[in-house]
């Protein structure tokens, strides 16, 4: 039988309802494990700087400055290393993280829709906080605080969110 | 008229009021948007107990949810319920000066001196004794009533329901429980156990268990948790996690590993809400500060729908309700923690 939106993964333990995507091909996500994750990690980090602003940012979160973070998506095969700088998230090639925070794809959007709870997440052993837990759990409650802004960026904007990815940006 | 335990009703029965947790603004406004008649948060410094790093509120974003919220009609509680520390007492005194000049509903406060600072000071500021106050008894909270005018008190979860309403019986003071949530190990407002292990505990620093001391390893014989080096528990694959304090680890004691102190799990006392309301309680609470939007929205409407119900005579509770608060729960199961013993 065909997957459809909703559908649990076989193993899974909690009810339908929890998953917003179908399961990851397997095939598919050892392909993409062995494909850079430079390119993703990038495209993510632009994203999340126009969506989040400055909510996180070294300069809002001057204890996160600096830091080194890894996104493990467990079931598409990638792993996004970011690093956290004054104006914000830049995307990274594979250094040694700080923090590592693991989920499906399905979960992370969850989180980033706000419909799941992350604590909720890591009893049901669903995402998983290894490294610095205090760095996790700032950033955590940074993403909660968030005000997201849901409208188109200005070029202004986005120009400024590339110079941040790529310094020699003219 | 009788009730169940053959004892006339209180006279207290009133709308019991929906106290609800917001570490963050959007937590405040999922609270309020979801029936919530009161919101309690926190300053983001250590004059509260969920002192965690990016969690609570700075002024303006407490003068932003002080307006949301009184725009719907929903008070807003400032929790100020650790304990003040010589060298910066003033830190606490400018968050008492703070609720009043903003115009919070109430302050919770669990340090005696300090509600004598605030009641001095501003006299019209209603003080509620918060649970790390650890007052069990109607002489306890008549106590911190003559002396500091305290109009409500929050219970520790140590009581059972006949206990509680032995207190309500005998004191003029309102009376808030703990409804759904994590629970602690039971000596709320006096447990050091934190600080056995990181040199941190609630009443202190305003953490249990600082984020700082944790660490969280996946091996292949399990998820370890580490709390400053100290294994606290190993979850196999199909076992679900806990917060890692000592409390709710597992430990050997003889020849047995096992939860040697308490388990891991949640209080859900919703099914006790015709009886919470017969008693007279005046307050119900929501536990979870540190937790996100999405588990406030869920669990204040839950809580809503099941205290319109109990108020129209209807209370039943439903099982959508139940399973709804239990896959958010610590542990994933529920307990009516010491409400019920029925051995008492």
């Amino acid at each position: 039988m065909t997957p459809r939106l909703g559908d649990p993964p076989p193993g899974a333990r909690e009810r339908p309802g929890d998953q917003l995507l179908p399961r990851f091909p397997r095939p598919l996500s050892a392909l993409l494990a062995r494909l850079p994750q430079y390119p993703p990690a990038l495209a993510a980090a632009i994203a999340v700087n126009l969506w989040l602003g400055d909510s996180v940012s070294g300069a809002s979160l001057p204890a996160a400055c600096g830091k080194i973070v890894a996104i493990g998506v467990r079931d598409v095969g990638l792993r996004l290393t970011f690093a956290i700088r004054r104006g914000g998230v830049v995307a990274c090639g594979e250094v040694r993280p700080d923090v590592t925070i693991s989920a499906t794809a399905s979960d992370f959007l969850a989180l980033a829709l706000r419909r799941e709870d992350p604590d909720t997440l890591f009893f049901g052993r669903r995402l998983l906080i290894e490294g610095d837990t205090e760095l996790g759990l700032l950033l955590k409650n940074a993403l909660d605080a968030a005000a997201p802004v849901f409208r188109l960026p200005t070029p202004a904007r986005l120009l400024s969110a590339l110079r941040l990815q790529f310094p020699f940006f003219p | 008229m009788t009730t169940t335990n053959g004892l006339p009703p209180t006279g207290k029965s009133a709308r019991i009021e929906l106290v609800c947790p917001a570490g963050n603004l959007p937590s405040l406004r999922a609270a309020v948007d979801n029936g919530a008649d009161s919101v309690y948060i926190g300053l983001r410094d250590n004059t509260n107990a969920r002192n965690f790093g990016g969690l609570n509120f700075e002024l303006p974003a407490a003068r932003d949810g002080l307006d949301y919220a009184h725009r719907s009609g929903t008070k807003v509680l400032l929790a100020i319920n650790t304990y003040p520390q010589p060298a910066t007492w003033q830190r606490w005194t400018r968050a008492v000066d703070t609720a009043a000049g903003l115009g919070f509903d109430a302050v919770i406060i669990a340090d005696a001196g300090l509600m004598r600072y605030a009641v001095r000071t501003h006299p019209q500021l209603r003080i509620h004794l918060s649970v790390q106050g650890s007052a069990t008894s109607y002489e306890a909270i008549n106590f911190y009533h003559r002396h500091f005018n305290v109009r409500r008190a929050v219970l520790p979860r140590v009581l059972s329901l006949a206990q509680v309403e032995q207190v309500i019986r005998n004191t003029p003071v309102e009376i808030e429980v703990f409804g759904f949530g994590s629970l602690c190990v039971m000596v709320e407002g006096r447990c050091a156990l934190s600080s056995y292990v990181t040199g941190e505990s609630p009443n202190m620093t305003g953490a249990c268990s600082p984020a700082k001391a944790v660490r969280w390893e996946q091996k292949a014989s399990g998820l370890e948790a580490r709390l400053n080096g100290v294994l606290i528990d190993r979850y196999g694959a199909n076992e679900n996690a806990a917060y890692p304090t000592l409390c709710k680890g597992r430990f050997k004691a003889g020849d047995d590993v096992y939860y040697a102190i308490e388990e891991p799990a949640s209080l859900n006392a919703l099914e006790l809400l015709p009886e919470l309301d017969r008693i007279g309680v005046a307050a119900v609470k929501i536990e979870g500060r540190q937790r996100s939007p999405a588990y406030v929205a869920a669990v204040t409407r839950v809580w809503r729908q099941a205290l319109d119900a109990c108020a129209q005579g209807t209370a039943a509770p439903q099982p959508r309700w139940s399973e709804e608060l239990r896959r958010m729960s610590e542990g994933q199961s529920h307990t009516l923690g010491a409400y019920h013993r029925p051995w008492k």
